[in-house]
């Protein structure tokens, strides 16, 4: 226990050094990952301590990613102009949901409480109904088809499938120099240790210790009293808000945000990244989708054909060999070298036994 | 006529752009039906995917998303078959390739990955999609980005007129296919001996297996059955859209929707929620636009899984929990 702490301290210093070491591109990069790693946080809560599997993380992620970049958009907007793309599509008013994200405060406010909310809207629906397991999986995933769908298909609202690009300035900061790609690298991993460390708390207290229970066995603990499907939904919607502030950070940090990487095949790659470094370790997910992402970025700018089919072969592998992943298989083998001294007594019954 | 003058309005609403919410269109009864007609086609290819995964899903609770790709490689089998047998008389060919050809795959597939995975749902889904995306790219790179068309036969180039609208012919070939597959199906499964042994293998293994039934050779006759079946919704679906790497998965999550909607491992409850979604589709794209009638039939179904979350035809047990 206390080796896995210093580990995963060193690992977040390791990544505190990162922009004294590579160059801003990759300072950029790391960013960007570091920003997913927050989704793939978000799905190890509710799949991996939650038994929730949601194929639709893409949604919130998406939410609390337009959320930002149609306020950054309007930002960028001359005043008394209509966004680009707008124009372009024919419109002449802007529509009155956009107004509101003129203020960045309110932008801000729905990046958190929109997912947050759809998220415990959508566990309401599921979850009251007693709808479970692979069913949650594919109601969610149906669900980000229909909101990928709905993008798209209104162009001049949302700019379809190009998505909101070409915003280059937050609160007033030019988003492009170095120097704030290196703020906003030591903004992104504060913000993944502060969640992290969130996340811990939420889990290990008693709430925590009920959901486990839920996932392992829910009729048990319903029979003990307790009504399971309130604590899925508050787990589902805190999931829910991790995403939605990573679709955030990573609108911030990629420059635009688009249907693509939202859609179904996207949020289903953010669940194996969790699945590849182990479902049921926050930091497992972190990992997991730096490491990921790094193997996507090298491999398909090598082979650029090649990368879909080393992700297919990612999840068959990992379904197939590794259902607990590389850290669920390691903890055993890591325990067993690091054995917590037994007191002679102990061993002694041991040996007799 | 008319309802190409409305199909004509739609068009330009579409290309000014404000399209979305859908204005106040008169909808003439005439394209009403056009609309119908086309929500019957879209859902018997709906049914004909749906039926491969009711019986994977339904009976063995393998979540085979690959599925959709051998849909698309039915599609390629067909392309073929033009090439092969010419224009008219490829679909004689086409039937039963596409259909063995994507069979075998289902068994290399159940042997290779999903044998490992029983017990496990999800990873089942995990590792199907990965199947599929490696497929899809070997498409892409094979036949190209782009998709192939498939012409068919001058015999079913036809039309039906009736009245005012008019019914393509192969629209109403895809839907008899439908229908003969869903009963022969159906009659494999409530009638034969083979039928039989995968309905109690269904109940319950172990007895199935003490009583002298060879049980994993049913999982994978099951499964390549049902993948034979994918391959030969991929001929129908090449007959009324053209063939690309992705597109089978445009209809794989409405396939599933539609297996839940109908009550697990309930093929009349399959085919009675392929005709529902379609239709909801179809009387939606009537009013507002495709993307968002899609949505609309999306969305529909999970409200009526609110309704029924067992589907509409829920199988009955005593256990308080699902396997």
């Amino acid at each position: 226990m206390l080796l896995k702490r210093i580990l995963i301290g060193v690992a977040f210093i390791l990544l505190a050094c990162v922009p004294l070491v590579f160059s801003s591109y990759n300072v950029g990069l790391m960013g960007q990952f570091l920003a997913l790693a927050l989704v793939a946080m978000s799905i190890s809560i509710s799949w991996g301590i939650g038994g929730m599997l949601s194929l639709g993380q893409g949604l919130f992620f998406g939410l609390g990613g337009y959320a930002l970049a149609m306020h950054l958009k309007l930002v960028a907007t001359p005043k008394g102009e209509l966004p680009d793309f707008m124009f372009y599509n024919g419109l002449e008013h802007m529509p009155w949901w956009w107004e509101p994200f003129t203020n960045p405060g309110f932008a801000m406010c729905a990046v958190v409480i929109l997912p947050t909310l759809f998220a415990a809207f959508l566990g309401m629906v599921v979850f009251k109904r007693r709808i479970t397991g692979v069913y949650v999986s594919l109601i969610t995933q149906a669900l980000v088809l229909a909101f990928v769908t709905l993008l798209n298909g209104a162009q001049p609202y949302t700019s379809g499938t190009n998505g909101i690009t070409d915003y280059h300035t937050f609160l007033g900061i030019d988003l492009r120099t170095p120097e704030f790609r290196n703020q906003l690298y030591f903004a992104t991993l504060v913000l993944v240790v502060l969640c992290y460390l969130g996340a811990k708390a939420f889990l290990t207290s008693h709430f925590g210790k009920v959901l486990l229970a839920i996932r392992d066995n829910e009729n048990r603990v319903r029979f003990l009293g307790y009504d399971t499907s309130d604590y899925k939904i508050v787990a589902f919607a805190f999931s829910g808000m991790l995403a939605g502030i990573s679709g955030a950070l990573y609108a911030l940090h990629k420059g635009t945000i688009s249907p693509q990487m939202i859609d179904t095949s996207h949020s289903i790659l953010f669940v194996v990244w969790v699945a590849l470094a182990g479902r049921q370790s926050l930091g497992g997910a972190i990992l997991g989708a730096v490491l990921v992402n790094f193997l996507q970025d090298k491999i398909s700018t090598l082979f650029p054909e090649g990368w879909l089919y080393v992700m297919g072969g990612l999840f068959v592998l990992v379904a197939v060999y590794m259902p607990k992943g590389i850290i669920g298989t390691l903890e055993p083998l890591l325990s067993k070298v690091f054995k917590p001294k037994l007191s002679p007594r102990v061993e002694l019954q041991k040996e007799q036994a | 006529m008319i309802a190409l003058e409305q199909h004509d309005t739609k068009l330009r609403m579409r290309s000014r752009g404000i399209f979305f919410w859908g204005g106040c269109r008169s909808v003439t009864i005439v394209f009403l039906l056009d609309q119908l007609v086309n929500g019957f086609s879209n859902g018997s290819i709906l049914l004909l995917t749906a039926i491969g995964l009711a019986l994977s899903f339904g009976l063995m609770r393998v979540i085979n998303m690959a599925h959709g790709e051998l849909l698309m490689i039915g599609g390629y089998v067909t392309y073929f078959c033009t090439r092969v047998m010419g224009p008219e008389n490829f679909l004689w060919l086409a039937f039963p390739t596409a259909f063995v050809v994507t069979a075998l795959l289902g068994v290399l597939l159940e042997f290779l990955v999903i044998r490992k995975l029983y017990g496990r749902t999800l990873d089942t889904l995990l590792a199907t999609w990965g199947i599929g995306l490696i497929l899809q790219q070997g498409a892409r790179q094979l036949f190209g980005p782009t998709g192939v068309p498939v012409n068919a036969p001058s015999w079913l180039s036809g039309q039906w007129i009736l009245g005012e609208t008019s019914i393509p012919h192969v629209r109403i070939f895809v839907f008899i296919l439908a229908i003969v597959v869903l009963l022969t199906t159906i009659a494999l499964i409530s009638k034969t001996r083979f039928g039989l042994n995968i309905r109690a293998v269904n109940q319950n293994r172990e007895i199935a297996s003490s009583l002298g039934i060879n049980t994993k050779l049913i999982d994978m006759s099951i499964f390549a059955f049902g993948s034979g079946l994918a391959g030969i919704a991929g001929v129908g679906m090449a007959l009324i859209s053209s063939v690309t790497p992705t597109v089978g998965s445009s209809y794989i999550i409405g396939a599933f929707l539609v297996v839940m909607l109908g009550g697990m491992g309930s093929l009349w409850g399959t085919a009675l929620a392929a005709l529902l979604v379609a239709m909801v589709g179809a009387i939606a794209s009537s009013l507002t636009t495709e993307s968002l009638s899609q949505v609309v039939a999306l969305v529909a179904v999970i409200v009526f899984l609110q309704l029924r979350p067992k589907g509409i035809f829920p199988q009955r047990g005593r256990s308080l929990e699902e396997a």
